[in-house]
């Protein structure tokens, strides 16, 4: 369909914005690997900081990319699906917000005042500008899903007995999620961080800041990956050539997200004292709950793809798999959904030992962390992500895809780089790498008396996995800026890919309604976190002082008098 | 409201899980002594040390701070059990002795506590693996098994 020229624009900007900050990002993952190999015996290079470069890699990476990008792709699928466009002057002000507040926390990144890693675990101090940029970009990213909740009323209203799409469920969904969970992490930058940093308030309760942040902080990867899930269920089927299998089955996945995708932070805490084992247990069995979705998914693509395989004229059991467009560079956000899904299977399995209470304990904060997640975040959200973009852009710009034979080739190189990135990562992890520390500079740095030469070929394997990723990288912004930049030779337009389904289906109305699922979600949400919550409350746990990241002394100056 | 192919989904998918499950519920009272555990705070928490209790039984009363654990090296005959009870003096830290699969986070205002047996010598390093500060990637101490002298 056709659309207004100032919901183009404010699509395409917040696509450039976070793309463009990209950059950054990607440029110190490289840096990492190389520092993390022992071939950088120093605390930065080129004036950036190890530490300084992780807090943006994470921040830019994780947080910004994903939030804008969410934004952007979910004013595109409303729009598409319900075929009205949302309320121009509320989505500026989001992008507003969103961009005054990441310029606000870029600034206090670079300037080295907030080296405190995407975490920002108290009681390591950092600029207030930085938490409350975090908290603007959060409050900006909010708007657009009251917007969008308002049109889905009124377009209920108009259409009761038809299914509603299920690209609209699954951003509602995803939103809902967000706006819930970030609930948590607003409180704890708007009451306890920001007073603290700003010297009004002495000390803080560190089991607490950081309970409140994994409420959010696991969230938050539902939040990332249900875009993608969106693009898998709506789009994947129709770009193999075939039907959407089970449509049914899908909301089932969306609404079990709903329910579960909050109430298991805790087991990013399974190591920290001040939570009890029962509150770590319970939340431990949820979180293999929400892997539920996560196979039904698997299932249901699997069987999609057959079936676009058999359409293809293929023979036999796995005849399939060789039919399919893995290099058609006219189809080439197949080539970046597919190799997503491959990551996905052992970026899935690899957190199963993270989810397990007692095999947690092999594992806990050490390289195979990041191992695993760069097959999650970095595997099907980063590449449905930049796959998108390039389409979104391409499309509302009316250009063609600049070097469309290497776009398409752009996802395998990707994959191969993470497998290996991560094998060297996990690999390191079970012989007890830590993660989030300068190696070059102690433990791969044959000078030192800390030197662990067991470390040597797990850094170097993931080295060789972050040049591949990194050239990936690079030839991704290649064709992203060469698109945007072309000459316009097509009609601008917004048109996604939709999947017809397999069976047609009734609808079935507790799938097609928010309630009922909202009720449960609270109700979980309640029995997993009051428990936890009571129980911080009542350890009597003295509060701490705050400390800057390069004095061991608390740092309890007034940080605006200076 | 399912097909034969949809139930098969959510069946399997569902006994999958509670194959896991089983298997977590399971292992819980077997393997389980050096799980977290907390303890409510004390201050006498926060001075670092090692208590023996008997021949083969020690407590390590462990401290981190920015960037040393204390005491930072530990001797302990073959064959002892030690009580691991870690807080922080100032921000987060992490205690990593990968061999032992001890691996506890140290929070200001918070005990961990986990027990583990050395059954044979070396020397067992202790890493700090959370992000706590310009300095953490010096932040290490040992464990050191095989010194029936105990120094």
């Amino acid at each position: 369909m056709e659309i207004s020229r100032s919901l183009k624009r404010i699509i395409i900007i917040e696509l450039f914005v976070p793309v463009s900050l990209l950059t950054i990002g990607i440029y110190h993952g490289l840096m990492q690997t190389i520092y993390r190999a022992g071939f950088l015996h120093q605390a930065g290079a080129l004036k950036l900081d190890y530490y300084q470069g992780l807090t943006l890699h994470g921040v830019i990476n994780a947080v910004v990319l994903t939030t804008f990008f969410a934004v952007a792709f979910g004013h595109a699928t409303i729009t598409h699906y319900l075929k009205r466009e949302p309320d121009i002057l509320i989505a500026r002000i989001s992008m507003c917000l969103m961009i005054i507040g990441t310029l606000m926390a870029a600034w206090a990144m670079l300037s080295g005042k907030a080296s405190v890693l995407y975490t920002f675990y108290p009681p390591l101090k950092a600029h207030p500008l930085f938490y409350l940029g975090a908290a603007l970009l959060i409050v900006g990213s909010w708007l657009p899903f009251f917007n969008w909740a308002k049109m889905y009323r009124q377009w209920k209203k108009e259409n009761a007995e038809v299914k509603t799409p299920l690209a609209v469920i699954g951003t509602l969904v995803n939103f809902t999620i967000w706006f819930v969970c970030t609930l948590a992490v607003a409180y704890e930058v708007l009451v306890l961080l920001i007073p603290w940093s700003m010297g009004w308030t002495k000390t803080i309760d560190v089991t607490l800041s950081r309970t409140l942040f994994w409420f959010f902080g696991h969230a938050l990867v539902y939040f990332w990956l249900l875009p993608a899930y969106i693009m898998f269920y709506t789009m994947l089927p129709k770009l193999a050539g075939g039907k959407l299998y089970s449509d049914l089955a899908g909301r089932i996945a969306f609404f079990s997200f709903l329910v579960l995708s909050i109430p298991v932070g805790v087991h990013h805490q399974f190591a920290d004292p001040g939570i009890t084992r029962g509150v770590k247990m319970f939340q431990g069995l949820l979180t293999f709950g929400i892997a539920i979705p996560s196979f039904m998914t698997a299932f249901n693509l699997a069987a999609s793809l057959e079936y676009a395989g058999v359409q293809r004229g293929s023979k036999g059991l796995f005849g399939w798999i060789k039919k399919l467009p893995f290099l058609d560079p006219n189809r080439y956000l197949f080539a970046y959904m597919i190799c997503g899904l491959i990551l996905f299977i052992f970026g899935g399995l690899t957190g199963i030992p993270n989810a397990s209470y007692q095999l947690n304990n092999v594992i806990h904060n050490t390289a195979f962390l990041p191992g695993h997640f760069h097959m999650t975040v970095a595997g099907p959200v980063f590449l449905a992500i930049i796959g998108m973009s390039t389409f979104l852009i391409s499309q509302l710009k009316g250009k063609k895809i600049f070097w469309p034979k290497i776009n398409v080739v752009i996802p395998y190189l990707w994959m191969i780089g993470v497998l290996i990135f991560s094998s060297g990562l996990m690999w390191g992890g079970l012989i007890g790498e830590p993660r989030r520390t300068n190696l070059g500079l102690s433990y791969l740095n044959p000078q030192s008396p800390l030197f662990r030469p067991d470390w040597v070929p797990t850094t170097m394997l993931a080295l060789a996995g972050g040049i591949i990723m990194f050239v990936a990288g690079m030839l991704y912004f290649v064709v992203f800026f060469g698109t945007l930049i072309r000459k316009k030779t097509e009609v601008a337009l917004l048109d996604l890919p939709e999947s017809e389904t397999y069976h047609v289906e009734k609808r079935v109305p507790i799938f097609d309604k928010f309630k009922p699922w909202l009720v449960i979600m609270v109700v979980v949400l309640l029995l997993a976190y009051v428990p936890a919550l009571w129980g911080i409350n009542n350890n009597n746990a003295p509060k701490a002082l705050p400390y800057k990241v390069d004095n061991p002394m608390p740092d309890t100056t007034n940080t605006l008098n200076k | 409201m399912f097909d034969k192919y949809e139930k098969g989904i959510l069946i399997s998918s569902i006994l999958v899980m509670m194959l896991f499950i089983f298997s977590l519920v399971y292992s819980l009272d077997k393997k389980g002594r050096n799980i977290t555990e907390c303890i409510p705070f004390n201050k006498t928490y926060q001075k670092g040390r090692v208590e023996k209790i008997d021949d083969s039984t020690y407590q390590v009363f462990m401290v981190a701070k920015m960037w040393a654990f204390e005491p930072d090296k530990i001797y302990i005959p073959v064959g002892s059990t030690v009580d691991f009870f870690l807080t922080s003096l100032d921000v987060v830290h992490g205690f990593n002795i990968a061999p032992k699969n001890v691996n506890l986070m140290a929070v200001f205002g918070g005990v961990g506590k986990s027990t583990v047996k050395f059954d044979n010598p070396g020397v067992y390093k202790i890493v700090c693996h959370e992000y706590c500060g310009v300095g953490h990637q010096f932040m290490q101490g040992e464990v050191i098994v095989n010194y029936p002298e105990n120094k």
